[in-house]
């Protein structure tokens, strides 16, 4: 077992685990934020994309105890109090999901590309960099629409700090 | 996944100390080609010893041509080193192209190399630059350190500290992309350097992993262009073939994605 401590969406949490616990079963079951999701076994789908010292990072392929001492954010850190962050409002606007499994890995991406890009983002770009993000539903259309959207509304170089 | 034992290193030094100490203990350096063999249960270390905390092993340096990249710098950091887009372009561009961003955010140069995966891409940009693999031990030039598909030079707990590349005159990179995998179905990365010396290296098409072209590197010394690799013929006898594409499309790929690296070094 080891001892682990981090920041998750700006609260400092500790917990004991087994040392081959996956971040992502770390968040999911000993925090009980489950909107990461887990999708494949072989680290292609996404939908465990968080973000880890500002990076998005597959959950499901990094340990626990390599995020100790880490900040995390995860897809509850995005919203601040009852207002959604503009690239979640984006996907409501722009139809960005069906059955919505994907989506918090998407929108985690997606941050991650805005906060990279900013303004510059071209759709080009957007679709390249989702090579990581699998969805089953949407045909990404309204996804790559979203982003586009978010990263507009954004601005070139606005980083929306997360609350 | 297997239980395991995790372990921090601080040092060099420490990394290796502590590897020694497991029956079974393997380096973590960016995780994303250990941990899903992990979850697979295709690999099972008694012990892990996380890389990412060596301060010696991490960042880029250029210092007059020679390049340094410590073996724990990621792909994300490669793809976007200014130091490395001003000596070394294909590099750069290399590393922009392996897997998605979030494998590019954790995987490094050093876990690549040291896994010598068949279709990886540093392999190929690291053979056609005669780069130096710097070990805690010693240093070995990229001809000798990949011995075949999976296999390298490194022998059971040496640690990649850094490799060391000359920058050339000109290289490029071009990689016909697996469709879902992003893995190389064949890359090709073309250096030149400043006596007009060229070297060829292919990966994700041979049978037994990275490997040099000769017949382009002579065409290509003797005139650096795309049309020069016209009159050659790859022979496909020693190249993969898989669900994915025969060796007799391979052999083609080599040459085209050849052709494509030389326009793209300039
Ligand atoms: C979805 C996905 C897509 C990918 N696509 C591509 C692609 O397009 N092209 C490509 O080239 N790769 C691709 N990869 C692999 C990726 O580049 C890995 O990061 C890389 O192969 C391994 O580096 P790592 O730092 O993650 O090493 P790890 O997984 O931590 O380690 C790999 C091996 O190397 C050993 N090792 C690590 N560091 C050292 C060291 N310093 N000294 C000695 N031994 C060491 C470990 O013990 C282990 O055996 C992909 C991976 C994933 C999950
Ligand atoms: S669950 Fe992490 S990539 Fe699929
Ligand atoms: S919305 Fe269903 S998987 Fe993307």
């Amino acid at each position: 077992m080891v001892s682990v401590s981090m920041t998750v969406n700006g609260r400092t949490v500790s917990g004991q685990c087994e040392d081959r616990t996956l971040l992502v079963q770390f968040i999911r079951e000993n925090l009980g934020l489950t909107g990461t999701h887990v999708g494949c076994d072989t680290s292609q789908c996404g939908a465990c994309v968080v973000h880890v010292d500002g990076k998005a990072v597959k959950s499901c392929t990094m340990l626990a105890a390599q995020a100790d001492g880490s900040e995390v954010l995860t897809i509850e850190g995005l919203a601040s109090g009852g207002e959604l962050h503009p690239v979640q409002a984006a996907f409501r606007a722009n139809h960005g999901l069906q059955c919505g499994f994907c989506t918090p890995g998407m929108i985690m991406s997606a941050v991650d590309m805005i906060n990279r890009h900013g303004g510059k983002l071209d759709e080009k770009t957007v679709r390249a960099e989702l090579e990581g993000n699998i969805c089953r539903c949407t045909g990404y259309h309204n996804i790559v629409k979203a982003i586009l959207d978010a990263a507009s509304t954004m601005g070139d170089g606005t980083r929306v700090a997360a609350q | 996944m297997y239980a395991t034992n995790y372990h921090r290193a601080s040092s060099v030094e420490d990394a290796v100390q502590l590897v020694s100490g497991g029956d079974e203990a393997k380096f973590l350096s960016g995780g994303q080609t250990l941990l899903p063999t992990m979850k697979q249960r295709l690999a099972a270390p008694s012990d892990l010893v996380d890389l990412r905390h060596v301060a010696a092993m991490k960042g880029i340096s250029v210092n007059g041509g020679t390049i340094r990249i410590g073996a724990a710098t990621t792909h994300a950091e490669v793809a976007n080193s200014a130091e490395i887009a001003a000596a070394c372009p294909g590099l750069c561009h290399l590393a922009a192209h392996i897997g998605d961003p979030h494998v590019r955010h954790m995987g490094t140069i050093g876990g690549s190399i040291a896994n010598n995966d068949p279709a990886a891409d540093y392999p190929a940009g690291l053979l056609a630059l005669n780069a130096t693999i710097v070990t805690n031990t010693r240093s070995i030039s990229a001809d000798d350190f990949f011995t075949g598909m999976f296999d390298t030079a490194l022998e059971e707990g040496e640690l990649i500290v850094a490799v060391e590349i000359t920058a050339p005159a000109k290289c490029g990179y071009a990689k016909f992309p697996n469709p879902a995998s992003r893995y190389a179905l064949t890359g090709v990365f073309v250096a030149r350097q400043g006596d007009g010396s060229v070297r060829v290296a292919v990966t994700g098409a041979g049978s037994d992993g990275v490997f040099r072209q000769a017949e382009m590197e002579q065409a290509l010394a003797s005139d650096f262009s795309a049309t020069a690799l016209d009159g050659v013929s790859v022979d496909d006898s020693d190249l993969m073939a898989d669900i994915h594409a025969s060796s007799a499309y391979r052999a083609n790929l080599v040459k085209v994605m050849a052709k494509r690296a030389v326009t793209a070094a300039g």
